[in-house]
C-alpha cells in the first residue's frame, strides 16, 4: 500500500482532568473504509473533532498528504481543514440546512468554489457568464450525488422535511459535494431500518471504489462495520485496545472484553 | 379571568384624567369608562371561549398558498405611477415617501436579520452614520448629494464592519444586546460631540439634491439651472418633493434588486445555511467570520444610503432623530413581513408607518388600534405577514 492518507500520531485530548483520549495513533489509507468504533464514550467522536477542527488537540500530530501536499490538521482553523485539506465530514444528530431544499444544501457545499466563480459576489452580481457557467456545473455536481443517493425526486423539497433516512443520506451527498479527499462519517446507520443500512452500505462502498477517496467511519451498526470496513480500530476508554481488518478484530479477546464485559469466572 | 387582568391595568390608565381647572390641574375619574373596556374584555374573552379558541381566518390561510410574483411588480407599478395619479397631493408623495424610507431600511435589516440570522437591534447607528456623513461631508467639504451618497454608504458599511468584528462572536441574546448598546453608543456620540456634530442642536440647513446638476428653487443661484428653466415649466414646489420621492423609490428599488441577486449568489445561500446551522457551515469550510461580516457591512450600507437621503429630505438632522425606537420599528417591519420576504417588508412598512400617518387626525386612538393591530397579527400570523420562503434554485427548472 502506498503512504497513508491520514496519520494520526500520538493524540491525546484533555477536557480538564478527564482524558478523552489518551495517545492513540493510527493511519488511514485513501481508497480504503477504516471504522473506528467502541462502546458509548471511547472518544470515537471526539477524535472525528479533533480531526476537524472543533477540537484543539491536547497533544498530537495529525498529517493529511494528498497530491504532493502535507496538511497539519492540528494546526488549521475548523473551515480551513474544510477548505484547503478537504476533509469533509457528517455529525452524529443530522445537522443540514433544514429550511433550504436539498440541492440548496448541496450547493451550499461548493461554496468556495461558487465564490471564486462569482469574484466574492462582485461579477455574480452583474451576472457574468463565468459564474452562470460555475453555477450549472455545481448543480450538475449536486445532480450526480442525488442521483448516487437516490434522492433525485426530493431536489426541490425542503431538508428539514425530508424522511429521516433520506436526511442521513443527503448529509453524506453535501459531504461529497466539497469534493474531499477524505470523509468522515459520524454513525451515519444510527436510526436506519436494515433496508436502509444495506442501502447505505452499496453507496460508501461505491464511494470508496468511483472516487478513490479515503472514508472514516464511526460505526455501532456491526452489519456496517463488519460489511464494509476494510481496517478497523477499537477504542476504550480513549484508548486503542485493537486494530486490524474485520475478521481479526471479530476474534479478538479484548474487543470482546470492551462490548460484552469480563466473563464471570475470570473475575 | 381576562377581565380582571384589564380591570387592574385600566383603573390606573383610563380611570383618572388631568382635567384644566380654573386652579390648575386637577384629577378627573372616568369609571365608566373602565366598566366599558372591561366589560368588552369580558365577552371578548367569552366569545372566544365559546368559538374554541380564536377562529381561523380563511383569508390569511390562503395566503400561504399564494404565489407573490405579480404583488411586487403590482406595487411597484403603483408606486411609479403614484405621483401623477389625480388624488396625488403633497401631503400623500409626503407620506409615500417616509414609508419608502423605512421600506428601504427594512430591506437592508432584512440582509442582516431575515436572511443571516443575525438579531440587530441597533440599525438606526447605521442610518445615523449615513445620515451625519452626508451632513457633516457637504458642512465641511461642500460635496454634493450625489458624491456623498456612495461614501455615506460606505462609512456605514465600514461601521457595519468595525461592530462586527467584536461581537460576531456572540450569538442571539448576547449579538442584540450588544448592537443595541452600539446604536446608542453612535447616539450619544452625536449628542456629545459638539464642536463636530453640532450637538442636540444638529446640522441645520443641509444641501438639497440636485437633478443632473440642475437645482429645485424658484430663484437658482448664480450660474446654475432650475429644474423648471430646463424644462420651460412653471415652478412649482411639488418637483422637489416629487423627485425626492423617486429618488427614494429609485435607492429602495435597487436595494431590494441588489438583495434579491445577492440571495441567489453563494454569499446569499451562506448567510441562510449560516442562520440554519453555523457548525454544519463551518464542516462545509465556510468560513463564519468574514460570512458574516459582509452581511452586517451590506445591511448597513443600505441603512446608510436611507441616512443620507434622510438627511438630505429633511435638510436637517439631529441625534433625537436616531433613538432606539427607530430600530426597533424597522426590526418589527421585518420581523411583521415575515423574516426574509421581501414584499412581506412592503406590507407590514404600509401598515405600521402608513397606517399611524393617514390617520393622524384620530390622535388618541391610532396607538390602540395599532397595538391592537400587532396583536391581531400575532394571533393569525405568527410567523410574519408573508413567510413563505422560496427557493432560490430549482432542479426542475434548470435546463439540462
Amino acid at each position: 500500500m502506498s503512504a497513508p492518507l491520514l496519520t494520526v500520531e500520538h493524540l491525546s485530548m484533555r477536557f480538564g482532568g478527564l482524558v478523552a483520549v489518551g495517545d492513540l495513533s493510527f493511519t488511514a489509507p485513501s481508497r480504503a473504509i477504516t471504522a473506528v468504533i467502541g462502546p458509548n464514550g471511547a472518544g470515537k467522536t471526539t477524535v472525528f473533532n479533533c480531526l476537524t477542527g472543533f477540537y484543539r488537540p491536547s497533544v498530537g500530530r495529525l498529517t493529511l498528504a494528498h497530491a504532493g501536499q502535507t496538511h497539519f490538521l492540528e494546526r488549521m482553523e475548523g473551515f480551513d481543514i474544510a477548505r484547503k485539506a478537504r476533509v469533509a465530514r457528517t455529525f452524529q444528530n443530522i445537522r443540514l440546512f433544514p429550511n433550504m431544499t436539498a440541492l440548496e444544501n448541496l450547493i451550499v457545499a461548493q461554496h468556495d468554489t461558487l465564490m471564486r466563480a462569482s469574484l466574492w459576489s462582485i461579477g455574480g452580481l452583474f451576472g457574468l457568464a463565468g459564474y452562470r457557467q460555475a453555477e450549472r456545473q455545481a448543480v450538475d455536481r449536486a445532480r450526480h450525488w442525488l442521483d448516487q443517493a437516490e434522492l433525485l425526486e426530493f431536489a426541490d423539497v425542503e431538508a428539514g422535511a425530508l424522511p429521516y433516512g433520506a436526511q442521513r443520506k443527503l448529509e453524506i451527498a453535501r459531504a461529497l459535494c466539497t469534493q474531499p479527499v477524505l470523509l468522515c462519517l459520524d454513525e451515519p446507520a444510527a436510526g436506519l431500518n436494515p433496508r436502509e443500512s444495506a442501502d447505505l452500505n452499496r453507496l460508501l462502498l461505491a464511494i470508496r471504489d468511483a472516487e478513490g477517496i479515503g472514508i472514516l467511519l464511526i460505526e455501532h451498526d456491526m452489519s456496517v462495520v463488519m460489511g464494509i470496513s476494510d481496517h478497523i480500530v477499537v477504542l476504550d476508554y480513549g484508548q486503542k485496545i485493537a486494530e486490524g481488518p474485520p475478521a481479526a478484530i471479530r476474534a479478538d479477546a479484548s474487543v470482546i472484553r470492551a462490548y460484552l464485559g469480563e466473563p464471570e469466572d475470570s473475575a | 379571568m381576562a377581565a380582571l387582568v384589564a380591570l387592574g391595568l385600566a383603573f390606573p390608565l383610563v380611570g383618572h384624567r388631568l382635567e384644566d381647572s380654573v386652579n390648575g390641574l386637577s384629577l378627573g375619574y372616568r369609571f365608566d369608562w373602565v366598566a366599558i373596556g372591561v366589560a368588552a374584555v369580558f365577552f371578548g374573552r367569552l366569545t372566544i371561549g365559546l368559538l374554541g379558541g380564536v377562529p381561523r381566518i380563511a383569508a390569511f390561510d390562503r395566503l400561504k398558498g399564494l404565489r407573490m410574483d405579480w404583488l411586487g411588480w403590482v406595487l411597484a407599478a403603483i408606486a411609479i405611477a403614484l405621483p401623477f395619479l389625480p388624488f396625488a397631493d403633497r401631503n400623500l408623495i409626503d407620506k409615500a415617501t417616509l414609508v419608502l424610507i423605512y421600506v428601504m431600511l427594512g430591506w437592508g435589516l432584512n440582509v442582516v436579520v431575515g436572511l443571516a440570522g443575525l438579531l440587530d437591534l441597533g440599525y438606526v447607528a447605521f442610518y445615523a452614520v449615513g445620515a451625519y456623513s452626508y451632513a457633516l461631508l457637504s458642512l465641511y467639504f461642500d460635496l454634493s448629494f450625489w458624491v456623498c451618497l456612495p461614501l455615506a454608504g460606505l462609512f456605514a458599511a465600514g461601521f457595519g464592519v468595525l461592530l462586527g468584528f467584536p461581537v460576531l462572536r456572540l450569538r442571539g441574546d448576547y449579538l442584540a444586546i450588544v448592537t443595541l448598546g452600539f446604536g446608542e453608543i453612535i447616539r450619544v456620540i452625536l449628542l456629545n460631540w459638539q464642536s463636530f456634530t453640532g450637538g442636540p442642536n444638529g446640522i441645520t440647513s443641509i444641501a438639497r439634491p440636485s437633478f443632473f446638476g440642475l437645482v429645485f428653487s424658484a430663484d437658482p443661484p448664480e450660474g446654475r439651472m432650475a429644474f423648471h428653466q430646463a424644462l420651460g415649466i412653471d415652478y412649482s414646489s411639488l418637483h422637489r418633493v416629487m423627485f425626492l420621492y423617486f429618488l427614494i423609490l429609485a435607492l429602495a428599488l435597487l436595494t431590494n434588486f441588489v438583495t434579491l441577486r445577492l440571495r441567489r449568489l453563494p454569499i446569499g445561500r451562506a448567510w441562510e445555511a449560516l442562520r440554519e446551522d453555523e457548525i454544519a457551515c463551518r464542516a462545509l469550510g465556510i468560513n463564519p467570520t468574514t460570512t458574516k461580516l459582509s452581511a452586517f457591512a451590506i445591511g448597513a450600507m443600505f441603512g446608510g444610503f436611507a441616512g443620507s437621503f434622510f438627511a438630505t429630505r429633511q435638510g436637517f438632522v439631529s441625534p433625537e432623530s436616531f433613538t432606539f425606537i427607530e430600530s426597533a420599528i424597522v426590526l418589527a417591519i421585518v420581523v411583521l413581513g415575515g423574516m426574509g420576504s421581501q414584499i412581506g417588508v412592503v406590507v407590514a412598512a404600509l401598515l405600521l408607518i402608513g397606517l399611524p400617518e393617514w390617520f393622524r387626525d384620530l390622535q388618541l386612538y391610532r396607538m390602540l388600534v395599532f397595538g391592537l393591530a400587532m396583536v391581531a397579527i400575532m394571533l393569525w400570523r405568527p410567523r410574519g405577514l408573508l413567510s413563505h420562503r422560496d427557493p432560490t434554485i430549482l432542479l426542475s427548472e434548470m435546463k439540462r
